[in-house]
């Protein structure tokens, strides 16, 4: 990585909610950088926080939750001190989201080329007699078959996987410097999801677009991404560059998740699971590692004292007292 | 007197769209299921599995073909009088979604009972305990977590109770549908085992409906890959996917994404499926998709034919093992 | 092969319902005053006539038309009757009225939802148009109508209630098992031996009931407005008997000479049971929630 400075930087991000019955601490010190045109997967499984985190990034979050302590920087401006008529500069056009079910994301009665032209219009300065053409070449942009026609199909016409395409051509409408992209093929058939992913690893290299995908798919993320940031109920527990992770992840939970896999090496007498549950996370004697009461390599200190951060070679950072 | 548990024969289902359009669900769909074997269903959305899973399981009624059961052909049962018969215990289904499959409102124990209660008379309130307490303990279900409500189990719990509601009639076929879809990947190889456990315990057959190849892999020993209501090729596991035959089953492979995959190498099939709607039957399904079609593959529509070891594929192409 | 580390949490019993029943009450106050006011109502109008301090249809004309006292609470009306025992006695038979009514509106009305939304085609679009039909009058003209033709009574006025109720238990039961219809757990049902009927009966009408309660404790409100707008025209309860909405009619004419309470009284006691319906539905429904309880 050159000397450049990240373009996006989260730093000991911690992060409540309020909820009924109880408080819920939903991230702990998070630590996440991504560098221009880099793309980062975060991956977990549910309830790790990897879609509050997103939403914590642009500060889109529910009234309930409170940010406890950290930083959120991206290029260079302070995105937890900001007003909200700065985010809303940021949104859509420097930063643009891809959602997990792409037809519940898109307004059902208005037709995808008026949706498209919404977003040109808020974010850039294209005339009106241009808006129509543009919203065209985007839907081309993201091989959609017939643009033209299907300028004016509602949502419910297209496909799930014609619907993230449209989705995806929304947030490159305005050129913007990351994409966060959540989950955004879980629940589409394994032959339209390689066609997605490779379409937006595509655009993020031509565009030199910084992306950060989310998933709870290993294989994908192995697939796609530069770098990944593995997350165990709210906490950042490794991140390393894809190649070393896999060749020797650290972490016990990247282990066993690795292991848990399914994959045409590994039969099924060896196909390994994690015992247990995610910790409650609205207790407040949760001990330091989370993962602590489901790890077979546990020692004392892991339940009570705080983690440390070890660094191995290129950057592969565990927060782990018995690393592998 | 057929050794086989399940034949399947020439089964067509079409539902009218509008006035004279019929969508051809499932078009003569042929197969076998040996008793004790675990045979795999494959295929993407639309490919017709939802459909011919609800044929088997006899909620719908075919529009033609046969569905035979133990030698008897349990098609011309009527959907509605179905559960009446003595055949229902013995064609049971684990549904995809925990949540979505249990009554909010019965507690597990409930849950497990009523087929006890229903299909098997049993009143007596000790020996229905003792029966629900058995089917809970094959599933390694705790005994506390009978009297929960599904809001109060986690995802493997809840996929649990639904195994012991499937299995406490001791069914001889049993079809999984999606079983692990919706558990996360920590939990999913312990359902897995339990699965492959029970299948010994108990001496069942398995349809086994999955999108997720590597587990189909795992679990069965032949697999059938549909597509737009037809069966493109059938066969032994490992040789399915090891030689696939036909170019939508390679297709599929090629994209799964798998640790330490290159998508770069990937060959995408292109382009959307066809119309499931009054489909030509002189063109093969795959037309218009297919890196290796022809002329004749518009005029001829392929029928199924051996390429191997009991492997079939409907292609006039298929890619031969040899050739691999 | 037991799932590890389960925690060991008591099965459900009847403690953990009223712990849940208590919970709903006391995390919203409101609602807890809601109970609290229905519980006042409810006793009422079950132990009214021996409670109430007059008899509520002796009149005693050398004390008429006198205002709230020491003697009489609420002051005496136009015969000299105690306008504090009628109002007490008034709530066994706006309740008795607004219950009947309720109740026969709601399971007729749900079970002919149900029905069209379970099965569709033919029945959903009959019993569609009943409700439409229905629907299409102005409700109260309708019940007036029904009234009128067929004579001035409780019963009348109970089945008047309960007709113009029925689209509103239609429409909902019918959305909610439309919704529901294919619902895994139905399927699961259907694998297990249910026939239709127990479907319905056991598996959705019981997921259904929670959306209808608010509902029903609506309807209660409305139906007892119901039943004093018909006697307060006429149609309906004759006096002497003590109705709410008979008081407010009588005490009417008399708010330009200036004995306020005799319609007031009661007029108040129509809005607190009204208002006290209102904010009952959505206490009931959390309590029936199964997801709500934690």
């Amino acid at each position: 990585m050159s000397g450049e400075a990240p373009l996006l930087s989260v730093k000991d991000y911690s992060l409540e909610f309020r909820t009924r019955s109880g408080t819920v601490h939903a991230l702990e010190d998070v630590c996440i950088e991504v560098a221009k045109g880099e793309t980062v997967g975060i991956v977990g499984e549910s309830g790790s926080g990897k879609s509050v985190l997103s939403f914590g990034i642009l500060r889109i979050l529910d009234a309930a939750a409170e940010v406890k302590s950290g930083s959120i920087s991206f290029a260079g401006m302070d995105m937890l001190g900001a007003k909200e008529s700065a985010l809303q500069q940021v949104r859509g056009r420097e930063i643009a989201m891809i959602f997990q079910n792409p037809r519940t994301a898109l307004n059902p009665i208005r037709k995808i080329g008026k949706q498209i032209e919404d977003v040109l219009r808020t974010h850039t300065s294209t005339l009106q007699s241009d808006l129509k053409r543009k919203a065209i070449e985007c839907l081309a942009q993201v091989r959609i078959a017939d643009p033209e026609r299907r300028y004016s199909a509602y949502p419910f016409e297209l496909s799930g996987g014609q619907c993230q395409r449209v989705m995806i051509a929304l947030s490159l409408a305005c050129n913007p410097s990351l994409l966060i992209a959540d989950e955004p093929t879980t629940g589409l058939d394994v032959t339209t999801q390689a066609a997605i992913m490779e379409l937006v690893s595509e655009l993020a290299r031509a565009r030199n677009m910084a992306t950060i995908l989310i998933t709870h798919d290993l294989a994908l993320a192995s697939e796609y991404c530069d770098r990944i940031v593995v997350m165990h109920a709210g906490h950042v527990v490794e991140s390393a560059s894809t190649a070393t992770l896999f060749a020797q992840p650290r972490h016990p939970y990247t282990a066993r998740l690795i292991a848990s896999t399914p994959s045409p090496e590994v039969d099924i007498d060896s196909l390994s699971s994690i015992p247990g549950n995610l910790p409650d996370l609205r207790r407040n004697d949760l001990p330091k590692c989370r993962f602590h009461a489901r790890c077979d390599r546990a020692v004392a200190q892991c339940a009570v004292q705080a983690l440390p951060e070890v660094t191995f070679e290129s950057g592969h950072r565990v927060r782990c007292f018995n690393p592998l | 007197m057929t050794p086989n548990l399940l034949d399947i024969v020439d089964l067509k289902k079409h539902f009218p769209i509008g006035r004279r359009s019929l969508l051809h669900a499932v078009d003569e769909v042929s197969f076998e299921i040996a008793r004790g074997e675990s045979v795999g269903l494959v295929g993407e959305s639309g490919c017709g599995k939802s459909t011919l899973v609800r044929l088997v399981t006899r909620m719908i009624d075919p529009t033609a073909g046969d569905i035979i059961f133990s030698g008897r052909n349990i098609g011309f049962i009527p959907a509605r009088k179905f559960a009446e018969t003595q055949f229902r215990p013995k064609i049971q289904m684990v549904f995809q979604d925990p949540t979505d499959s249990l009554n909010p409102r019965f507690t597990a124990f409930d849950t497990i009972a009523e087929p006890l209660r229903l299909l098997a008379g049993v009143k007596d309130r000790a020996t229905l305990t003792e029966q629900v307490f058995n089917a809970a303990r094959q599933t390694g279900l705790p005994e506390e977590l009978l009297m929960r409500f599904p809001h109060q189990l986690s995802g493997g719990q809840k996929a649990r109770v639904g195994i012991a509601r499937a299995i406490a009639l001791r069914p001889e076929l049993l079809i999984l549908d999606e079983p692990t879809a919706a558990l996360d990947v920590s939990v999913q190889a312990t359902i897995l085992k339990l699965l492959a456990e029970l299948r010994e315990t108990l001496g069942m057959s398995y349809l086994f409906v999955s999108h997720d190849l590597n587990v189909v892999r795992m679990l069965c020993d032949r697999v059938i890959v549909m597509y737009l209501g037809k069966v493109v090729e059938q066969g032994p596991t490992e040789a399915v996917f090891r030689h696939p035959a036909h170019p939508y089953t390679a297709g599929l492979i090629r994209a799964i994404p798998s640790i330490g995959g290159r998508p770069e190498e990937r060959e995408v099939l292109a382009g959307e499926a066809r119309s499931p709607v009054d489909p030509d039957p002189r063109v093969c399904r795959l037309f218009g998709r297919c890196p290796k079609q022809v002329d004749r593959c518009r005029t001829e529509g392929p029928a199924l034919r051996e390429v191997g070891e009991r492997h079939q594929v409907a292609c006039h192409f298929p890619q031969v093992a040899s050739a691999a | 092969m037991s799932a590890p580390a389960v925690e060991k949490l008591t099965a459900p019993g009847w403690r953990d319902t009223w712990k849940h029943i208590r919970y709903v009450a006391t995390d919203n106050p409101v609602t807890l005053g809601a109970f609290g006011l229905f519980g006042f109502f409810l006793l009422l109008a079950l132990f009214g006539p021996w409670i109430a301090p007059y008899d509520p249809l002796m009149s005693d004309t050398t004390v008429a038309l006198k205002p709230p006292s020491a003697a009489h609470w609420f002051g005496t009306d136009s015969l000299g009757r105690d306008i504090l025992s009628r109002i007490i006695v008034a709530a066994q038979l706006d309740f008795g009225i607004a219950v009947s009514a309720v109740f026969a509106s709601f399971f007729l009305g749900s079970a002919l939802g149900c029905l069209a939304g379970f099965y569709g085609g033919w029945s959903d679009r009959i019993i569609g148009r009943i409700a439409d039909t229905i629907m299409a009058f102005p409700l109260f003209v309708l019940a007036m109508g029904i009234v009128a033709a067929l004579g001035n009574s409780v019963a009348n006025i109970i089945l008047a209630t309960a007709i113009i109720n029925l689209p509103f238990y239609i429409r909902v039961s019918r959305t909610e098992v439309n919704v529901r219809r294919n619902a895994g757990y139905v399927e699961a049902a259907r694998l297990a031996g249910n026939s239709d009927v127990r479907i319905l009966a056991l598996h959705l009408f019981p997921n259904v009931l929670p959306p209808m309660m608010v509902q029903i404790s609506l309807n209660m409100g409305w139906a007892i407005l119901n039943a004093a707008g018909l006697s307060f025209i006429g149609l309906g309860v004759r006096p002497p008997q003590a109705e709410w909405g008979i008081m407010v009619a009588e005490g009417a004419t008399y708010i330009i000479s200036g004995e306020w309470w005799i319609a007031l009284f009661p007029g108040a006691t129509l809005m607190l049971v009204v208002f006290t319906f209102n904010l009952l539905g959505d206490g009931l429904r959390d309590i029936l929630d199964p997801r709500t309880r934690t």
